[in-house]
């Protein structure tokens, strides 16, 4: 671990990223993740890396398509209208298996909306977002620690399955000063989501066809059955990928009679209002998954065997509660589990209390 | 006694083309692969293919290629080109693809001087979906889209790119040539070396526009093609060098 710092989450998105080997950054002002290319600016010369501000969301994550190509470790970041805008380039790159980073720091919406920390782009994120059939790794960090960390493997997650990963923030992460300690990458690699897994060769990349035949990047396979067998490949690699990766923070569900269910910044709230819970005799979980894709079905289904009351909290109007009921169906008919939602969206934010309020109503 | 003329150059692979009766890429194809075949750059060339006929470029380039978004190909190719700074970058676009779709992305790279070389194929029209109105499209032009011909007072006149980016201090390089006479493919191919030159030398962003034939869409024989070119599109789009800043003189 680094010396603690006291940074803001876009700043520390940015650093970890620098630390974790990315020497490409391509972004467009977008409040409220403009610390992000300001901090890259200034830090990836001193790097020895490139930072180009584009002309567009289109163009910046075209050029990390550009940049993957080349075989360089490559990120954009912005906020959920910019990211709307990057979705045909992040379609692409899921087609022609480019990694890269894209972050989104959410903010209200739809439309041009507000610049309020928002959860409302979970749909987007998590079902592809872009035209196609095709899946990204979806990554949503609680605290600035964890947006550094959680940065850093996904540019090992991309690597190593060739597919591009989300980091998927909000407004309130990304502007909110905080103590960070950033873990040494050798470690990270070994204790992260990589979990020591070997990085395969980039033998892909197109460097000049030196002493080889010519290499091809492409997504247009117009041969009779020729993409619908890039499909099925694609759809294998998203198998294991749902197999080996999903991942939760599951805390007090053991003995639950409510479980909290809820990611990044309404599962932080949702954590204080757990251990009020707690404070006042109420036997209350909490269910937090960190890959929102890969979404960590079992995990939830493991806790639906013994609790069948949940309260799904979150800053939009109730886009991952899908996912929780789909995973507790698992275990026990929907007819007899309550889940419940306390939704947020437009830019709200929950306080500690509702989440208690409404906890106590759906136990009552 | 024997002797060869002409024979394939190893820029290009032993391939049958796919490209319609009397089009111009496969013309531009062969002077682009000549070009770096004979600069000594084919190992260490990355191109481009846009969206539009020529995104099958790489069944002909002998080079690694990838695609790009439709429009999308300067900013691909501009990181790349920062990724890979001594290696050879080509972004190949058609005119839906540069003119209209990714004018931001062509001003832009051309702006900020990005040491890319663009080979623009203009032939007044869409060609991959059949021959829609561009922004090349000539005043009075039927396609199908413009079914009447196209109205200027209400689609705009014909959009000269070469003299466009021609403007921009970032361009060390614009050129226009033309396809449809032997003494004109000789020239095309001088102006794509020169842009290359640019390139290799570090100095900025190149692009050469081919003015081009699209018999199959134009509803015209390869021959009325060289024709019409020559009588209508070659007035509206002059050929000629617009920009040097090479430092060499111009041919």
């Amino acid at each position: 671990m680094s010396a603690p710092m006291f940074m803001k989450g876009n700043e520390a998105m940015a650093e970890a990223a620098i630390r974790a080997d990315c020497r490409f950054y391509f972004g467009y002002p977008i409040t409220p993740q403009n610390e992000v290319p300001a901090y890259m600016s200034r830090r990836m010369p001193e790097a020895g890396g490139t930072f180009l501000q584009a002309e567009s969301e289109l163009a910046a994550i075209n050029m990390v398509f550009g940049a993957a190509v080349a075989g360089a470790r490559a990120m954009t970041s912005s906020s959920s209208p910019g990211i709307s805008l990057k979705q045909e380039g992040i379609s692409y790159m899921a087609a022609c298996e480019l990694p890269g980073v894209i972050a989104n720091i959410m903010r209200g919406g739809p439309g041009l909306g507000n610049i309020s920390p928002s959860q409302s782009d979970y749909f987007q994120a998590t079902r592809g977002g872009g035209h196609g059939d095709y899946r990204l790794i979806v990554l949503a960090p609680h605290t600035v620690t964890e947006l550094a960390e959680l940065t850093m493997d996904a540019f090992d997650l991309a690597d190593y399955y060739r597919n591009p990963v989300m980091i998927l923030g909000d407004g309130l992460l990304g502007q909110m000063m905080e103590k960070v300690e950033f873990p040494e990458p050798e470690a990270r690699r070994r204790t992260g989501l990589l979990r020591g897994r070997p990085l395969p060769p980039k033998d892909w990349a197109l460097t000049g066809a030196q002493g080889r035949p010519p290499r091809l990047i492409r997504s247009l396979l117009m041969q009779p059955g020729v993409l619908e067998q890039h499909n099925f490949h694609l759809a294998e690699k998203y198998a294991r990928i749902e197999r080996d990766e999903p991942l939760a923070e599951v805390i007090g569900c053991e003995d639950a009679d409510v479980v909290l269910a809820g990611f990044g910044t309404s599962a932080r709230v949702a954590k204080q209002a757990r251990e009020m819970l707690r404070a006042r005799g109420i036997k209350a979980g909490l269910f937090r998954p960190i890959t929102l894709w890969p979404f960590p079905y079992a995990q939830l289904a493991a806790i639906a065997r013994t609790t069948r009351r949940f309260l799904v909290v979150e800053m939009n109007l109730g886009q991952m509660i899908e996912d929780v009921q789909l995973a507790v169906a698992r275990e026990r008919s929907l007819k007899d589990a309550t889940i419940a939602l306390l939704p947020r969206p437009g830019g709200g934010v929950p306080v500690p209390e509702e989440i208690v309020d409404k906890t106590l109503e759906v136990l009552r | 006694m024997s002797r060869q003329l002409f024979a394939r150059t190893p820029g290009l692979k032993d391939t049958v083309t796919t490209y319609c009766s009397g089009c111009g890429h496969g013309v531009a194809h062969r002077l682009l692969a000549e070009a770096i075949e004979e600069s000594g750059a084919r190992e260490r060339t990355v191109a481009v293919a846009p969206v539009g006929c020529a995104v099958y470029g790489y069944d002909y380039w002998n080079f690694d290629t990838t695609e790009a978004a439709h429009g999308r190909t300067p900013a691909v190719a501009a990181a790349i080109k920062r990724v890979l700074p001594d290696r050879l970058v080509i972004s190949y676009q058609g005119d839906g693809d540069l003119a209209s779709i990714g004018l931001a992305e062509i001003m832009h790279a051309a702006n900020r001087g990005d040491r890319i070389t663009v080979i623009f194929i203009n032939n007044t029209n869409y060609g991959m979906t059949g021959g829609q109105m561009a922004p090349t499209t000539l005043a009075g032009q039927v396609t199908t889209t413009t079914p009447l011909g196209r109205d200027s007072a209400t689609t705009g006149q014909p959009l000269k790119v070469a003299e466009l980016l021609a403007t921009l201090p970032g361009v060390k390089y614009a050129a226009r040539g033309a396809l449809h006479k032997p003494g004109l493919v000789r020239k095309a191919k001088s102006l794509i070396q020169k842009a290359l030159a640019v390139q290799e030398a570090g100095l900025g962003f190149s692009v050469v526009e081919l003015v081009s034939l699209c018999p199959t869409n134009w509803g015209l024989t390869t021959l009325q093609s060289v024709e019409l070119v020559e009588k209508q599109i070659v007035p509206v789009f002059p050929l000629g060098v617009f920009k040097d800043e090479s430092g060499a003189k111009a041919e």
